[in-house]
């Protein structure tokens, strides 16, 4: 669904990939999604269609399935139209602006994320540094990612609301609890990755276990660590749009979701989604930025 | 401590225990090395002459006998930091500059910012490489990433340097260049250098003794001495007495190959 989101908007599409020489061919697949898109919604919107008019013409009935004030599926103007108005004719601090849903679904998604890859961190030191830990704690974390997280997230905000935690922390805690698992898997790999030979050169040294961290298995570890992040930071996005489905929450962009879900405002519903799939690849970009400055720094082919 | 003997070895002898029966890789070893001697481990593969420069390097324990290096136990010689050790390949840190690898060892034992920085200045100059100190590891060639690691290995100043191979995944004009340029820097530095080798000419080449040993178990077989002329360049090995040397080499070889 994402996905389809994505490239069904050419401008935004085009922005991203411009200076990675892409552009023709995602404007390609953008144009034939589009297609595909105002196609699907004629079919999917005809009987709503039937239901008002009585013996269209073609030209009367696919105007109409275009522009239907709740369709089943809206068509991509109609969404770029809802995203428009709400993304930059409203105020800022509006409920009604989307750019605020996305700022208060955005933080939880950064603290939980910065919770997240914390834990994951942790995880991942204990886990390499006892054999035992590595024994008893991985099948843990990997029982706990089998979890659905639809299914835990309401308990985590019903336990939390008791403890009087309301608002980001809980949809951070969700988020956490997603995104520590690829950074304490790709962390665990990492900071394994030294090989045999420069491990025996710490020890000529007699570099002390302090020492043989902080200048070989933390630098080594760090091209395992950001693929880790930028999937992390994506899930953890997820998990704050989850986390805001059970509470009834007013705020954010799962709230706003569920909203539109419940007055059957669809072209709300797919703006909404818009604007999350655009704040997860600004995300995800952002975590890209960071890693392309970073390993340069650390002497990464370019 | 001081002492005319760097390397100490007796009656020495290590088993590794494996899943279906104990190997032996080292079988009643005898060897002294003097301070400033340059001393060739040559055998056919599986002869033990990596495991017993490991053994000096206190990076595997043996079994029985005694050995000391500079009349310390292997262990406290490591701690005191002892031996600069060469590796097959170059173990450089490819997040390091080449100046900020050749400052590796030095961070670790913690010698001040300013002598780092003049130390690994003057040991790129020594193996050529001065030019490149800004370099990361993936910009060098193989000869120069060796020439890198045995810059690294002197820039802490041990006595001792343990070569494993150092030139062994080089191409034959690379590897000729750096056993010059190796012999020049141990005429220089006066170290002691125990070099593990598969080459015949290059342990004839560079050494003042070279041991013989063979597999199955690990074991020297023979200690020839080279009294090649000092100061030598790549043509001596057109020389009779270096011919004499190698066939020498090669015949103790041979002997150890009949075991089979």
């Amino acid at each position: 669904m994402t996905d389809v989101t994505l490239a069904a908007t050419p401008s935004m599409a085009l922005l991203a990939r411009l200076r990675e020489g892409r552009t023709l061919p995602v404007l390609a697949v953008s144009l034939i999604l589009i297609i595909a898109w105002y196609v699907g919604a004629i079919g999917l919107n005809a009987g709503l269609v039937e239901q008002r008019l009585e013996h269209p013409t073609t030209a009367e009935f696919v105007a109409a399935a275009w522009s239907l004030d709740r369709p089943v599926l809206p068509a991509p103007h109609q969404v770029a139209i809802e995203f428009y108005t709400s993304v930059f004719e409203r105020e800022m601090d509006s409920p009604r602006s989307l750019v605020y849903h996305a700022y208060v679904t955005g933080s939880a998604t950064l603290v939980g994320f910065a919770f997240g890859t914390l834990l994951g961190i942790l995880l991942a030191l204990a886990i390499v540094r006892s054999r035992t830990l590595d024994r008893s704690l991985l099948p843990w974390i990997i029982a706990s990612q089998t979890i659905p997280i639809l299914a835990i997230a309401p308990m985590i905000i019903v336990v939390l609301g008791n403890l009087g935690l309301t608002g980001l922390l809980p949809k951070a805690v969700i988020s956490m609890y997603l995104c520590f698992f690829p950074v304490a898997i790709g962390m665990v790999k990492g900071l394994r990755s030294p090989d045999p030979l420069q491990l025996d050169l710490m020890r000529t040294y007699s570099a002390n276990p302090t020492q043989t961290f902080w200048k070989l298995r933390w630098p080594a570890s760090m091209s395992f660590l950001f693929p880790s992040l930028k999937v992390a930071i994506a899930i953890s996005l997820v998990g704050a749009i989850v986390g805001e489905l059970p509470t009834g929450a007013q705020e954010g962009l799962g709230a706003r979701l569920l909203s539109g879900s419940y007055y059957g405002q669809t072209v709300q519903i797919w703006s909404a989604l818009l604007m999350a799939a655009l704040l997860g690849m600004v995300l995800v970009a952002a975590v890209g930025f960071v890693e392309r400055v970073v390993l340069r720094h650390m002497g990464g082919r370019p | 401590m001081t002492s005319a003997v760097a390397i100490d070895i007796q009656d020495l002898s290590l088993t590794f225990q494996t899943a279906d029966a104990p190997v032996t890789a080292l079988s009643k070893v005898d060897l002294q090395v003097k301070n400033g001697e340059f001393v060739s481990l040559i055998g056919p593969s599986g002869c033990g002459k990596t495991t017993l420069m490991r053994v000096m390097a206190d990076l595997v324990r043996p079994t029985s006998g005694s050995i000391t290096v500079n009349g310390l136990s292997p262990a406290e010689a490591r701690l005191a930091r002892a031996y600069g050790y060469v590796f097959q390949a170059p173990a450089l840190y490819a997040w390091r500059t080449v100046r900020r690898n050749l400052m590796l060892p030095l961070e670790i034992m913690g010698v001040p910012k300013a002598e780092r920085e003049k130390r690994a200045a003057q040991y790129l100059a020594m193996v050529g490489l001065q030019d490149f100190a800004g370099k990361f590891p993936w910009q060098l060639s193989g000869g120069m990433q060796q020439r890198v690691s045995i810059a690294r290995a002197l820039s802490f100043e041990p006595k001792l340097l343990l070569m494993d191979e150092p030139f062994g995944a080089l191409d034959e004009i690379t590897r000729d260049h750096l056993n010059e340029q190796l012999l020049r820097l141990w005429e220089q530095t006066q170290k002691t250098v125990i070099f593990v080798t598969h080459s015949i000419p290059e342990a004839v080449f560079l050494s003042n003794r070279i041991v013989v040993m063979s597999p199955r178990p690990g074991r020297i077989l023979q200690v020839i001495d080279s009294n090649l002329p000092a100061k030598r360049t790549l043509d001596v090995r057109e020389t009779p007495a270096f011919l004499d040397i190698a066939h020498r080499v090669r015949q103790a070889l041979r002997t150890g190959h009949s075991y089979e």
